[in-house]
């Protein structure tokens, strides 16, 4: 009688969770009616898992720098989706130089297209067409917000590292409205085509359409997160920044160089971030001032949902969070469709009020 | 200001040190004496750029308007944040609620998107209720969050209503009675009630062609003879920004009565410090829920006077979260627990940050004269090789002021988080006697009867 027991608990102390988790039973059961009775086609399915998982595993990647620097400084971080989108800037700022410079003024290249620069088109960036500059780009996009990254941690928030969390996650949203509108004031502020989409080969497996730059963003994105997974469990480093964001206090005084693990963090996270934003212009073949503005909410969903803290709940979160937003559309069509990014949010919502310490429980750090 | 023209040279000093002493004391005195010198200030501009006496009287409404607007949702945020300890920073989408629900009642049946056609005064009823009914869905399970999670739930709950009144999906629907109702998806509603002030001065409100009744002929024939301006819509405004004031004043006295009774006595004790004030057998979550619903509200009732009647049209964009953060900087310059600082800090935001930008470009280049406009940063600062400067400012200012007035927000917000956080006038010496206990000043007399607060509290001072 035991697990009765436990279900009538349940019941009476939450409510809530029980009938959410009946709402996400019964689209379940819808979903195998639908793919059973035709209404949904396994190609279509198949679809958007796969740009669920592309969408996802970005969101991760950017959440991973997201999760430490909660954990570690103990504040959210409002600027972390303006690290994106200047990794995104600087990385294709520079892929976009590389692809074009023997026929085109460098001015008009390095300012991806601002104010009448070449069109996307005729410098034709395509993984296949021009796979150098866009490692070239990534590699610069990982550098270049690695530097934004210590730098605003220099001038922003080390002159007050003792203060409460809000006091920094105010002046984080300081830092957010500066960089996005940098961005801005040396390139442009519409949403301009990148990528020369023409030229991207696509494949089909099945009836599910992959282009080779999704294919690229998966790649990328998996070496980088075992990457991140090597580097916290084979060095101290991840036994210090677990230590770290456990107790500072104690922490320091069993002689772990706070400083030191804090700039690790910033590394880490700045960088995984800057990789993050370029690859999502990869995939969207668009940039835009506020792209990571714009993801900025799904990666706090993801990051709340694994458990602040923790790298592979980051990882599981931001999959989550794709899927879910792409799955939605099976039932969200038509006019319904733009509710895809609210069902994200109204997820964090819910993991936020019912189980706040993530869906994983409270792991923290790696 | 009004102590230099003083007949004997000696006494200045003398005066300005009673002008200062006036202006701790007496909050009304220290708000009169900003909002004169944003005036001058502002007039000064207007005399720059050449401006009649109609594009002066513009001038003076467009900055009562700003500031009467932002100190009210700055007023009401205060009340969130600088009362009751409340991370909201989902003021936009609560100020949506409030225009939105307005529009949708009080909407011409006929018009696209059709609304119900009820009466103004039952659409603002309306829409505030509307307001503070998605403020006590927001805090009935989010206050129970740490501050930092209550935030984000704020903001994503402000995007959600965004997104909502952007999608199509809404843009015109059919309630179950066969009334038909609309949002208007991305294009929003322009087919608005006028400002109800325009009744004061035209038969029709909806025309200003309709003819004028006595009130309007009265006054448009007082200011055409006196000042001889013959725009009646700047004598409308200015109009619209008086009665804004007198609104700002209500909810200031309605606030501060709340802030000095025991209720706002029992939130101070929230912010503070939650646990004492629970095991002082407050309930603390039904007086977080009300001050929320009463805030949401208030931001509600700022949506509509704002977006509602000033604009006259509503439409998603001006929702974006960039509009909560304006309101953030300006509470936080003000300082987060002071009314008056609140009604301040608006006053800051809007005419120093939000208005004076906008005519800065034209002052510039009146006195300097710059034909330069490069439409790129290379092509601005290329020339600086060759010694010129001028694309460069051309850039700046014809393409990316508005850029660069954002980032000189950031900034400024970093640097207020910094070195002031407290604002121009935060947290304030807060009795939490009944009584005045700060009668006699003397230091150390009176017992500090607030263990809890922070450290730079200083000894006595008003109350607000």
């Amino acid at each position: 009688m035991e697990p009765y027991a436990r279900g009538r608990r349940l019941v009476r102390e939450q409510p809530g969770l029980v009938i959410v988790a009946a709402v996400a039973l019964l689209l379940v059961a819808d979903l195998f009616a639908k793919l059973l009775g035709g209404g949904l086609t396994p190609a279509r399915f198949g679809g958007f898992v796969w740009d669920g998982l592309v969408i996802g595993l970005l969101i991760g990647l950017a959440g991973i720098g997201l999760s430490l620097t909660y954990s570690i400084l103990g504040f959210a971080n409002f600027a972390h989706g303006d690290y994106i989108s200047w990794g995104a800037f600087s990385g294709w700022a520079v892929a976009y130089l590389l692809a074009g410079i023997d026929r085109y003024a460098a001015g008009g290249l390095l300012l991806i297209g601002a104010g009448n620069g070449p069109a996307p088109g005729d410098v034709g960036v395509s993984i296949t067409n021009t796979p150098l500059s866009i490692v070239a780009g990534l590699v610069v996009a990982v550098a270049f917000t690695v530097g934004v990254s210590l730098a605003v941690d220099r001038f922003v928030y080390r002159p007050i590292r003792s203060a409460d969390g809000i006091t920094l996650l105010i002046a984080s949203i300081g830092v957010a409205f500066a960089l996005r509108y940098l961005i801005v004031f040396f390139f442009y502020s519409g949403r301009q085509g990148v990528t020369d989409i023409s030229r991207v080969p696509s494949y089909d497996l099945g009836g599910v359409v992959i282009n080779a730059h999704e294919l690229t963003i998966v790649v990328v994105g998996l070496a980088l997160m075992v990457g991140v997974h090597l580097l916290l469990q084979r060095t101290k480093l991840g036994k210090a920044m677990r230590a770290m964001a456990d107790n500072r206090a104690l922490a320091q005084v069993t002689g772990i160089p706070v400083e030191g693990v804090i700039r690790t963090t910033w590394i880490l996270g700045g960088g995984l971030a800057g990789a993050a934003g370029y690859l999502v212009v990869l995939t969207q073949g668009t940039i835009a001032y506020d792209l990571g503005w714009l993801l900025l909410l799904l990666i706090f969903a993801a990051v709340i949902m694994g458990g602040i803290g923790s790298v592979y709940g980051a990882i599981v979160g931001g999959l989550v969070i794709g899927l879910a937003s792409r799955l939605s559309l099976i039932w969200l069509t038509g006019d319904l469709s733009s509710f895809a990014e609210p069902v994200a949010f109204g997820l964090m919502i819910f993991v936020l009020l019912f189980r706040p310490e993530g869906i994983f429980g409270g792991v923290s750090t790696a | 200001m009004s102590a230099d023209r003083a007949p004997i040279d000696r006494l200045p000093s003398d005066r300005l040190d009673r002008f200062r002493e006036l202006l701790e004391r007496s909050d009304a005195a220290l708000v009169l004496t900003a909002m004169a010198a944003f005036y001058v200030l502002f007039l000064g501009i207007g005399a720059i750029l050449n401006y009649d006496l109609a594009g002066l009287i513009s001038i003076l409404g467009q900055v009562t308007f700003f500031t009467t607007v932002y100190a009210l949702v700055v007023l009401a945020l205060n009340l969130h944040w600088g009362y009751a300890g409340l991370f909201n920073i989902g003021i936009a989408g609560f100020m949506a609620v409030g225009v939105y629900t307005m529009a949708m009642l009080t909407a011409p049946p006929t018009g696209s998107p059709p609304g119900l056609g009820l009466p103004i005064s039952v659409g603002i009823v309306g829409g505030m209720l509307g307001a503070a009914l998605i403020g006590l869905v927001t805090a009935l399970p989010a206050l129970r969050l740490r501050a930092d999670y209550l935030a984000i739930v704020t903001v994503a709950i402000s995007e959600i209503i965004r997104l909502t009144y952007n999608s199509p999906a809404f843009s015109t629907f059919t309630l179950p009675g066969g009334i038909a109702l609309g949002t208007g998806g991305a294009n929003g509603i322009g087919d608005f009630p006028s400002n109800p002030v325009r009744a004061i001065y035209f038969t029709d409100p909806g025309s200003a062609a309709s003819g004028t009744t006595p009130i309007g002929t009265a006054v448009f024939g007082f200011f055409e003879t006196v000042f001889g301006v013959f725009r009646s819509a700047v004598i409308v405004d200015l109009t619209y920004g008086l009665v804004l004031v007198v609104v700002v004043f209500l909810v200031y006295t309605l606030l501060a009565r709340v802030g000095n009774s025991p209720f706002g006595r029992v939130l101070k004790a929230i912010r503070e410090d939650e646990v004492v004030a629970k095991s002082l057998g407050k309930d603390t979550n039904r007086f977080k829920i009300k001050t929320f619903m009463l805030g949401c509200a208030l931001m509600g009732l700022a949506g509509i006077v704002w977006q509602g009647f000033g604009t006259g049209a509503v439409y998603p964009q001006a929702f974006r979260p960039e509009l909560t953060f304006y309101i953030f900087i300006a509470v936080i310059i003000g300082g987060a627990g002071s009314n008056t600082g609140s009604v301040l800090g608006g006053a800051v935001f809007a005419n120093l940050l939000f208005l004076l930008p906008q005519y800065l470009p034209n002052i510039i280049e009146q006195t300097f004269a710059i034909e330069a406009d490069p439409n790129n940063f290379i092509a601005a600062v290329g020339p600086i090789a060759a010694g010129e400067i001028a694309p460069l400012f051309g850039y700046v200012l014809n393409q990316r002021l508005p850029a660069l007035r954002f980032v000189f927000v950031g900034v400024l917000l970093v640097y207020l988080m910094q070195n002031r956080p407290e604002g121009l006038l935060g947290h304030r010496t807060e009795t939490a006697a009944a009584v005045d206990l700060s009668e006699g000043h003397t230091p150390g007399a009176a017992t500090q009867p607030d263990p809890t607060a922070p450290g730079n509290e200083t000894g006595g001072g008003d109350d607000e």
